[in-house]
């Protein structure tokens, strides 16, 4: 394991979201390294998809900061944060459904694609447009795409969506990239390549956060794994002290349990099986 | 189905001549035109050219998914806006509609502050009462305003005299034609901020405005960037027909006037550029034409609720799908199987 030893990118301290009377995330504080690949786990309704939801913007904390490179960021706007180099992928199959696969790409370079008013009315965008094309389908042939780039998004099977997901984000040219549950609905082989490419990704000067139910892959992948309960913080360390950590055994049998099985639909390795790994 | 008025950027050139020269005949019907109808028939040929632009600049804005019930109260600001200016400041009348123009894009700028604050059925609840508001404004300020009864007497567009040769625009004939030109200048300019990256991302935030978010885009400003440009070119619809009719008043901005436009916008569709047109030439022609003729005209709303009735139970994706349907239907007659073959592939 290669053991990142930069500064933390990206951190939370003291992070509460309430929904009412919910504490969906509380007092939940981690640092994310430079140049990491760091898990979050936990079981479901543990507050994973809230806690990227505040880092990215698209609710306010009720209490706590989020700090990016030093900088306070609660608060700000999901788009500014994404210029700032934050960019988030979404769980489940959030994509532009009537676009074609290229063009959901080239939403995802909105911001390298800057250009006037006036030369987009006139053509005179058409260098930079030309540009914003070629990094699209650049980001496509990431994830082996490129082939599909004139397919509409509705005609893809699951697993390439996630993918192209992925590539929406990637497109974006993030410092830190945000990850939920990026291997659900992939079939094992799909798993391996895109774990493959997320540590690519990495390679290339990109820092990784993800959430995930496999616990193999998360295991594999992640230098670093933070586990929360409750919305609060559990444990965190590298993979082996998480594998064998007592509380974090515990807490995903209690929700197998309390669940009663996975809750996260077409899994193929949800909660419940992930316990059974980690234990 | 990817959207085709974002898919296809890629036209042959073969397509982009035929869709030249097909514009071409266009035109060249459009200019024949008003010489085939009565003096009466093109008065409303006028007012048909500038609800084209009306009804196009209102797609616009629901591009990004927001549907607007105050889109003609905008048009009215323009037609005030210039309709003051000429009568008051003597600002020329071709100057004077571009200030007007812009004062609906500064209004509109202004009114997206509260109202993107909304979305959905808020918005369009929200665009009804600040489109109240400013027809109560016009009816409370008699000055400069004129109260209910609005503005009379509103300076024309102003005689073209060389010497050589003279144009007088109380002449319908010569008003649809200056209306011809300015509303496809227009018309062009929403047609290449459709097709441009604005274009594409005002779609991206219709569907997914939190993907488009996370990306980057700043969706409030784009919801702002189309309500403004769709506004502007509403205020010069609106001042085209101020100095076309001579005379406003705060009810023919009212939201009835607004009922039409939305029946206009969805019998035609709003998928492509020329759904919305569609829709308002063809109930334009079948008001004027089947309905005055039969004597029915004063049952138009009643007429007009039946039809949008009917086309939203029979053809949901509105006029501008008759096209690919009937296309569709022929392959198949034709075709059989192998074009049952090539939709499977
Ligand atoms: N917008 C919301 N409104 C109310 N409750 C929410 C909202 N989002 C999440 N929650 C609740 O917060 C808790 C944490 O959810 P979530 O962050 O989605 O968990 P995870 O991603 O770890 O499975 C759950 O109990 C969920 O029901
Ligand atoms: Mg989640």
């Amino acid at each position: 394991m290669n053991a990142p030893d930069g500064l933390p990118i990206l951190e939370a301290r003291g992070l509460t979201r309430r929904f009412g009377g919910l504490v969906a995330v509380d007092d939940f504080s981690f640092a994310v390294r430079e140049g990491a690949i760091h898990g979050l786990i936990g079981p479901n309704g543990a507050g994973k998809t809230t806690t990227f939801n505040v880092i990215s913007g698209f609710y306010a904390p009720t209490a706590g900061q989020v700090l990016y490179r030093g900088r306070d960021i609660s608060g700000r706007k999901t788009s500014a944060l994404a210029a700032m180099g934050l960019v988030r992928t979404f769980q489940g199959s959030t994509l532009f459904q009537e676009f074609s696969v290229l063009d959901n790409a080239r939403v995802g370079r909105h911001l390298g694609a800057r250009s006037g008013f006036l030369s987009r009315l006139l053509g005179a965008d058409r260098a930079s447009e030309a540009e914003a094309d070629a990094r699209a389908r650049d980001a496509l042939a990431f994830f082996g795409l490129e082939d599909l780039a004139d397919e509409p998004v509705s005609n893809l099977p699951h697993g390439h969506q996630r993918m192209l997901g992925m590539a929406v984000a990637l497109a974006a040219e993030p410092k830190v990239l945000l990850l939920d549950e990026p291997f659900t609905g992939m079939n094992p082989e799909e798993t391996r390549r895109m774990m493959e490419l997320v540590r690519r990704i990495r390679d290339d000067g990109v820092t990784v956060m993800l959430v995930e139910h496999d616990m193999q892959a998360v295991m594999n992948l992640c230098d670093i794994i933070t586990v929360m309960n409750f919305g609060a913080l559990l444990v965190e360390g590298a993979p082996d002290e998480v594998r064998n950590d007592p509380a974090v055994i515990e807490a995903y049998l209690g929700s197998a349990t309390g669940n009663g099985g996975s809750g996260n639909g077409g899994s193929p390795n949800g909660g419940a099986n992930g316990a059974g790994d980690a234990a | 189905m990817p959207d085709p008025a974002v898919a296809a950027p890629a036209d042959g050139p073969v397509r982009r001549s035929f869709g030249r020269l097909r514009l071409v005949f266009l035109f060249a019907a459009l200019a024949v035109l008003p010489y085939l109808l009565s003096y009466s028939q093109q008065e409303i040929a006028v007012l048909l050219v500038i609800n084209v632009l009306l009804v196009s600049s209102y797609r616009l804005l629901t591009l990004t998914g927001e549907w607007s019930l105050g889109h003609v109260v905008i048009m009215g600001v323009g037609a005030y806006a210039s309709a003051l200016l000429a009568k008051r400041l003597g600002v020329p009348v071709p100057l004077s509609l571009l200030i007007g123009g812009c004062m609906a894009a500064g209004t509109a700028a202004i009114l997206s502050f509260p109202l993107f604050r909304m979305k959905g059925f808020y918005f369009l609840i929200g665009s009804f009462a600040a489109g109240e508001i400013i027809r109560l404004i016009w009816k409370r300020f008699t000055d400069p305003f004129g109260g209910p009864k609005g503005l009379k007497r509103i300076d024309a567009f102003p005689d073209i005299d060389t010497g050589f040769l003279s144009i007088d625009f109380y002449e319908p004939v010569n008003y649809y034609f200056l209306a011809l030109v300015v509303v496809s200048a227009s018309l062009f300019v929403l047609y290449r901020i459709e097709r441009s990256r604005i274009g594409l991302t005002f779609h991206a935030i219709h569907w997914q405005d939190r993907l488009a978010e996370s990306v980057g885009v700043d969706t409030f400003r784009y919801r702002t960037l189309a309500f403004v440009i769709a506004s502007f070119f509403a205020g010069i619809a609106g001042g085209l027909y101020a100095h076309y009719v001579g005379a406003v008043n705060p009810t023919r901005f009212s939201v009835d006037q607004m009922v039409y436009v939305l029946v206009w916008a969805i019998v035609g569709g709003t998928a492509t550029f020329h759904g919305p047109i569609l829709g308002v030439v063809v109930l334009t022609v079948i008001n004027e034409m089947v309905l005055r003729g039969l004597g029915l005209d004063t049952a138009r709303p009643l007429i007009y609720g039946a039809i949008l009735i009917l086309s939203v139970l029979y053809l949901p994706d509105g006029l501008e799908s008759l096209g690919p349907r009937l296309r569709a239907w022929l392959q198949r007659r034709r075709g059989g199987p192998a074009a049952a073959g090539g939709e499977a592939a």
